[in-house]
């Protein structure tokens, strides 16, 4: 009958699983000699090659919300598992700030929280003092631009900026001035990424319009009003842009940031078309790199700071299109690779960002305007 | 049975517009997955389909969601399936509220739910295992609003009072009953329910994703982040898989002679 | 109605103690489910519903629901979200019903038959930011039929796609995994309608008419009514695929409550996200409500016939 063979093969199922339930559990961690949750700096866990070792004996690292296309995480990811030998464990490539400390904060003890976050400032301040973060201080630390006065105490340390930009595709034309995109060409065609109340790209990207048009940080009603022109000519539609949008040509216009955008044109090249940029100003916005305090992987969580933050992972930052907070100091020493240089340039990017209490403020008068200028 | 033409036009019509609502949204997918990508294409390819088989995490994540699935196949039979039946049979009283509680898992979106369900699985995690086979636990609360709604459907048809009664004048246990003799009467509504529910375990993603749990959805996503050729390939791979894993589940034999359902 | 149904009656598990302890035992059988979704549902349940009444002190407070109930946000979202409900539900459950008929009338237990429920069982899951991109693949910019129709029928809406950004064009994605489930939910029902019924008002000399509004509707209403309230509350919690769609945080509800948990920034407000939740459970509750007063109505005309 069978009904039989649905009860019998689903008894060997729930045998197989008490079987292998044993088998999938977790073995703790063997302790360290030294406490790695509370090393505060490479000097403190025996140098760079006591840090190694103990990530080694780890074996693993959890990272949260790292799109390989992001700032050139990809190559960074890589990168990390073949100097060190180690896995990486990625968890929610498309997460936001918020996301990823949500994640620590339900997986708590457990194998599966995030080791290390890569922050928005609004959310890095947030949790600051909180017991969030585990400080620490990388050995550049002192060459970091902005470190010191993000956080006296390395609870969280910048790592990247960007500029926001307009990408679009080139074979709609040239894009000379912001009003071109009230063209008729354009009709369905420009797309945010994200949504300025919930994401801070979507944030910067109206920033950006706002400040080409006179604008303050202090008062956006001139992006938003351009933006409202450009929803009632239809010409902007709500579509959150992704990779699979913009390369199958739905979403042929993006306002993203600049280290994204740096994607986007490599896989136009490849595929045999191209990808341009326009920036009507210089709106940027800098991303924070910070440890969990309960790091299932404390050792590697250090590594990876110490990787990224280093001379290695600013040349792979900028060949990705963001510029590493470690670039000035990297261009006066003469340090910078010439691959990063071709690719963000010399000068220190002078891109004005938005405080974290600016953008709360934004976020306020956003809630009810933004839904008014480009809702139904 | 009358098939008269007429019949026989609106049948065709009906299903000839549902067809194409539900497979051109579908082909438009294969046919972006096909396109060329990268700098060693020329014109169309299936090098996105090709990235799928040689992903070293997807064969432990598909073992470990199939075996979730057959968990809560295993869930429906022995608990829920019983319970509805019971219920309708012996605690007239409690239908109502039983019908609100499996609306319930609808009510609330998943991003929310997995805020309340969190702790625990923290504690499952930390004092029993860290196995995504424990989210069966989850999985047969969320796939409860289909399933009741199935099995409804099914006893609503039929009278199994009646059948309840002369069972026991038979001389037959309540579980000979429950199991022997209702159940197969409404074997479509079960295997109807136990299909969508087999087809959320291994489409679920949200609570999985959020929990850090690597089930098939979530590899699948890490396999997609590469391109979005390779992404829009790996969602429609798991799309046919899941299809075909039903298909080869057998389906129950029809004890009914002739369904005639006659619109001439 | 039997009289097995009355509990005190005597079960088929409990056979000593006191007749009040009789009839309560068939609660015992109950119990395994009650236990496991007590710990799988009710209590992630209670976790969210309980911070809706937690003010920022986390004290008992019914200051976030107020906020949030009265801002013209909330309600300008909820507007939407009921509106797309309700319209997706009747579609749906209309061309899946169909559709549902359909299959039934063709041969018993084909390919077409096996095929067609599988099909509807992994639809019915498909959703999210694939299911987005499928429609925009198809109608939008650059789309399969949006190219064809600028070839073809240049003036038509279907080459200016701009149809898909809107209210209009949610109502037809989300359609698209509505009429599975109506299928799915439905297809027992509908089998159950037995032939002899039909065979029976037949030799009384009804015709085809007299069988539908007679015999067909009244079977087939309450369980029709059943899948149609699924899915409208299907389409009420639907949260993936609009995110991508309509990435306006103010749209629909799901949307709202999303932005709530996972604002970057500053816009984080998980009190709000719960209070949300709490309207969404009322509706549902509500809606529930409505639907069982029909069926008692339903099932009182019948019994009055």
């Amino acid at each position: 009958m069978t009904f039989s063979k649905f009860t019998r093969a689903s008894l060997v199922a729930a045998l197989a699983v008490t079987l292998t339930i044993p088998a999938l559990s977790l073995t703790s961690a063997s302790a360290a000699k030294v406490d790695m949750a509370k090393v505060k700096s490479a000097a403190e866990a025996g140098g760079l090659s006591g840090l190694t070792a103990a990530c080694q004996k780890e074996g693993q690292l959890n990272v949260i919300a790292l799109p390989h296309y992001w700032a050139n995480y990809g190559d960074m990811i890589d990168g990390f598992k073949a100097a060190y030998g180690v896995k990486v464990d990625e968890a929610n490539p498309e997460g936001s700030s918020q996301e990823e400390i949500d994640a620590a904060n339900t997986n708590k003890g457990t194998s599966r929280s995030p080791d290390v976050f890569d922050i928005g400032v609004a959310i890095a301040v947030k949790y600051a003092g909180t017991g969030t973060f585990a400080p620490y201080k990388v050995k550049k630390w002192s060459y970091l631009d902005g470190a010191a006065a993000a956080s006296s105490t390395g609870e969280f340390t910048p790592d990247y900026t960007g500029t926001l930009t307009i990408g679009y595709d080139g074979s709609l034309g040239t894009i000379t001035s912001l009003n071109d995109l009230l063209l008729p060409k354009f009709k369905g065609k420009i797309t945010l990424n994200g949504d300025p109340l919930g994401s801070s790209t979507g944030l910067n990207g109206l920033f950006m319009v706002n400040k080409a048009l006179g604008g303050t940080f202090d008062d956006v009603s001139k992006g938003v009003a351009f933006f409202k022109k450009l929803k009632d000519l239809g010409n902007f539609i709500n579509v959150n842009p992704t990779e699979a949008t913009i390369a199958s040509g739905q979403t042929p216009v993006v306002i993203d940031n600049g280290y994204i955008q740096a994607g986007v044109v490599k896989q136009f090249a490849a595929a045999g078309k191209v990808w341009k940029m326009y920036t009507p100003a210089l709106v940027g916005s800098t991303y924070n790199m910070a440890i969990s305090a309960w790091a299932p992987h404390p050792a590697c969580a250090r590594l990876w700071l110490e990787y990224t933050l280093g001379e290695t992972g600013a040349k792979i930052f900028a060949i990705g299109g963001a510029t590493p907070t470690l670039w000035v100091w990297l261009v006066k020493t003469n340090r910078a690779p010439a691959a990063g240089v071709a690719a963000i340039g010399k000068s220190k990017v002078g891109a004005s960002k938005a405080t974290a209490d600016q953008a709360t403020a934004a976020q306020v008068y956003l809630k009810t305007a933004w839904p008014a200028a480009v809702g139904k | 049975m009358k098939r008269t033409w007429k019949v026989q036009l609106w049948r065709r019509t009906i299903m000839g517009v549902v067809a194409l609502y539900l497979l051109l949204p579908l082909y438009s997918m294969f046919d972006f997955s096909t396109k060329p990508f990268g700098f060693a294409d020329n014109g169309r390819t299936l090098r996105a389909w090709k990235v799928i088989p040689s992903q070293p995490d997807l064969g432990v994540a598909i073992a470990r969601s199939l075996i979730t699935a057959g968990i809560v196949m295993l869930l429906i039979l022995v608990m829920i399936v019983p319970t509805v039946i019971w219920v309708q049979l012996k605690l007239p009283k409690l239908r109502r509220p039983l019908e609100l509680l499996c609306l319930l898992p609808l009510a609330i979106p998943a991003i929310v739910l997995v805020v309340g369900i969190a702790p625990l699985y923290r504690w499952i995690s930390i004092n029993l295992t860290e196995s995504p086979i424990t989210l069966a636990g989850v999985y047969s609360m969320l796939i409860l609003p289909y399933t009741y709604r199935s099995l409804s459907a099914a006893l609503d048809a039929v009278d199994i009072h009646t059948l309840a009664e002369a069972a026991q004048t038979l001389g037959a246990s309540t579980f000979r009953m429950i199991s022997g003799i209702i159940m197969p009467t409404i074997r479509t509504g079960i295997i109807n329910g136990s299909f969508i529910a087999i087809a959320l375990v291994l489409g679920e993603y949200t609570i999985s994703n959020i929990l850090n749990y690597k089930t098939i959805q979530v590899v699948i996503a890490q396999i997609g982040r590469s391109s979005g050729n390779v992404a829009v390939a790996v969602s429609l791979a798991s799309l046919i898989f899941v299809l075909v894993l039903l298909l080869l589940v057998p389906s129950a034999k029809r004890r009914q002679e002739v369904l005639d359902v006659d619109l001439a | 109605m039997s009289h097995i149904s009355e509990p005190g009656a005597g079960s088929a598990i409990g056979r000593a103690g006191s007749r009040y302890w009789r009839g309560k035992t068939s609660y015992l059988g109950a119990l395994p489910f009650i236990l496991f979704s007590g710990l799988f549902l009710l209590y992630p349940t209670y976790n969210v519903i309980s911070g809706a009444f937690k003010n920022q002190q986390n004290k008992f407070s019914l200051s976030v629901i107020n906020e949030t109930l009265h801002s013209p946000i909330t309600m300008g979202a909820f507007r939407n979200s009921l509106s797309i409900s309700l319209r997706t539900a009747i579609a749906g459950s209309i061309l899946g019903g169909l559709f549902a008929w359909a299959l039934v009338t063709g041969k018993k237990k084909g390919f077409l038959y096996k095929i067609s429920v599988a099909l509807s069982s992994v639809l019915a899951q498909f959703g999210g930011v694939m299911l987005t991109f499928a429609f925009l693949a198809t109608f939008g910019f650059n789309g399969v039929v949006s190219s064809l129709a600028l070839h073809v029928a240049p003036n038509s809406f279907l080459a200016s796609s701009t149809w898909l950004y809107g209210l209009n064009g949610l109502t037809v994605v989300y359609t698209f995994f509505q009429i599975p489930l109506m299928i799915l939910v439905f297809l027992p029902t509908i089998e159950n309608l037995r032939p002899q019924w039909r065979e029976a008002s037949d030799s009384l000399g009804g015709n085809s008419r007299e069988y539908w509004t007679k015999i067909g509707f009244p079977v087939l209403t309450p369980s029709f009514a059943g899948a149609a309230l699924l899915l409208f509350v299907n389409s009420f919690s639907a949260y993936a695929t609009a995110a991508t769609l309509i990435n306006l945080s103010s749209f629909l509800t799901p949307l709202q409550i999303a932005s709530a948990l996972s604002s970057e920034v500053g816009g984080a407000n998980p009190a709000e996200a719960k209070a949300l939740s709490l309207l969404m459970v009322v509706v549902v509750t509500v809606v529930m409500i409505l639907y069982s007063l029909l069926r008692r109505r339903v099932s009182k005309w019948e019994a009055n016939r």
